[in-house]
């Protein structure tokens, strides 16, 4: 699973750092830095972020597959 | 009528952030016909803003920055393959395997790519990088991770920057050069730019200002560079962060107005052709494009931001599928961010569009503040340094073409809120580092001047 966080939304409320701490990271005062892969055992919890996120700006999902139709 | 627009075949070449999003954005309008999507890059697309950043600091693999799908667009993905022509009579994506797709509707999404250093033998020199693709940014962390002894970043545009404060973070000895007097200066202005080079050296970085690297050194791999103030930096990396080269050859013979500054379209996302009479069945979107801004005197905006990417994306889509009069305009304020040296630098407007500046919130001391650009007596951009939850409010006063200065509407005011200065954008052409925001019009008060 991927991860991409919409940074022209993000305000650094950093609800996501709290619920998801081995995904997500505060770089600074507000400057948020994220793993792009989710790891397997964090699914949960990065859903959880996504759902907690004030602005909305977590989108979680499945990458395209090269040749896919 | 219009249903026919939902049907047909539409294909999209590039398969970056706004082919990506266009794709799903036609399948949530309703588009049941077929889609395919070219893309150069033998990956799936992918996202770009942590090869500056995570990849770099090792927090995050450049193989593992695919992007989510909000919902599978159901497309056929032609990956690995360039489109090399277009033919707008015969309505065919041309492909340099030989192979040409026919379509009713396409979307040109071909984006740019990093500008390299412009001596071939010293650009193929080992150890000398851009930064734009996965292999880029996967090449270079690895670099990074083996700990150079000094690493050489030319021009200090948010790229640049971006690169020498994930050296900084490692431990890694960095100088940095631009030809202009101060990092970020062509984005952000004078005042901020000052801001930027004092986090700089804080952060131990050799700045060098107001000089050009003149030559890379080295004998098969990059040992150092000489620079036009006569002194040597000794090196084993060496990035050129000198801007982004709009993707547009393939167009050449297309008849589109596909220049340097991108391919310009209406407001609608519809190409122009060389005679500046729009098309109706090719669409642009991202940074390839050059499109008109109500906000900003109807000038051609050239944009590579990644939120731009999106809505136009978006934007493109809708109109490919919709009749005339429900077609909408893309009249987003840009938007625009950057972290680095431990800064979280937002952007909304656009601050090279600028006469004057005040300090609206905060201070530069505190390395927190909001600073609101004007332009004839008219709020057109601010900029936030780690006060990102003021950006939307000034967002507002950009929308509705608030005065500047601007009222009060910060409780934590800065003293110095209504203090103008000059904004102190300088001409693109005198900086080592592309603007990422163009703005491609006349401006009469704006003259070039030759260095």
């Amino acid at each position: 699973m991927r991860t991409v966080v919409d940074l022209t939304r993000c305000q650094g409320y950093a609800q996501c750092v709290f619920l998801a701490p081995a995904v997500f990271e505060l770089h600074g005062e507000e400057g948020l830095l994220y793993a792009t892969a989710v790891p397997d055992d964090q699914e949960e919890r990065v859903r959880q972020a996504a759902a907690a996120c004030p602005v909305q700006a977590i989108l979680l999902g499945e990458e395209v597959k090269s040749g896919a139709r | 009528m219009p249903d026919d627009l939902k049907d047909g075949r539409i294909v999209i070449v590039g398969a970056s952030l706004a082919g990506l999003r266009a794709a799903e954005a036609l399948r949530e309008e309703g588009f049941t016909g077929s889609l395919t999507v070219v893309g150069d890059e033998p990956h799936a697309p992918y996202d770009r803003p942590p090869l500056s950043k995570q990849v770099l600091l090792g927090q995050a693999t450049a193989q593992t920055t695919e992007l989510p799908m909000r919902r599978d667009p159901d497309a056929e993905w032609r990956l690995g393959v360039r489109a090399t022509g277009l033919d707008l009579l015969e309505k065919r994506v041309l492909l340099e395997d030989g192979e040409s797709l026919p379509y009713d509707r396409v979307l040109i999404a071909t984006g740019t790519r990093a500008r390299p250093w412009p001596h071939k033998e010293e650009a193929a020199l080992e150890g000398v990088f851009t930064l734009r693709s996965r292999e880029d940014g996967a090449g270079l962390a690895d670099r990074l991770a083996a700990r150079p002894e000094r690493v050489l970043v030319i021009g200090g545009g948010f790229t640049g920057s971006e690169i020498a404060s994930a050296c900084r973070e490692l431990g890694v000895q960095v100088t940095v050069t631009e030809r202009g007097p101060a990092p970020l200066v062509g984005a952000l202005g004078g005042t901020l730019s000052k801001l930027a080079a004092v986090m700089q050296r804080n952060h131990g970085v050799d700045l060098r200002t107001g000089v050009t690297v003149t030559a890379l050194n080295g004998n098969g791999a990059f040992t150092g560079a000489r620079l036009s103030d006569g002194s040597r930096v000794d090196a084993d990396v060496c990035v050129a962060a000198l801007g982004a080269i709009r993707n547009v050859e393939w167009l050449a013979e297309s008849g589109l107005a596909a220049g340097p500054r991108g391919i310009a379209c209406d407001a609608g996302c519809r190409a122009f052709n060389m005679y500046g009479i729009v098309t109706d069945d090719v669409f642009v979107a991202g940074d390839v494009s050059r499109f008109p801004h109500p906000l900003f005197g109807y000038q051609m905006l050239s944009l590579e931001h990644w939120g731009n990417a999106v809505e136009q994306a978006e934007v493109a889509a809708h109109n490919m599928v919709n009749p005339g009069p429900l077609r909408r305009p893309h009249l987003a304020v840009p938007v625009f961010w950057s972290t680095q040296f431990g800064l979280n630098i937002k952007s909304v407007g656009v601050p090279t569009y600028s006469d004057h500046i005040v300090i609206a919130q905060g201070s530069l001391e505190a390395r927190r503040l909001a600073m609101v650009y004007g332009y004839k007596g008219r709020v057109t951009a601010a900029v936030t340094v780690d006060m990102a939850k003021s950006l939307d409010y000034y967002r507002h006063l950009i929308e509705s073409a608030a005065p500047f200065p601007p009222p009060p509407g910060a409780a934590d005011r800065a003293i110095a809120a209504d203090v103008t200065i000059p904004s102190d954008v300088p001409d693109p052409s005198v900086l080592s580092h592309g603007p990422t925001v163009a703005l491609t019009g006349h401006l009469p008060d704006r003259r070039l001047t030759v260095v």
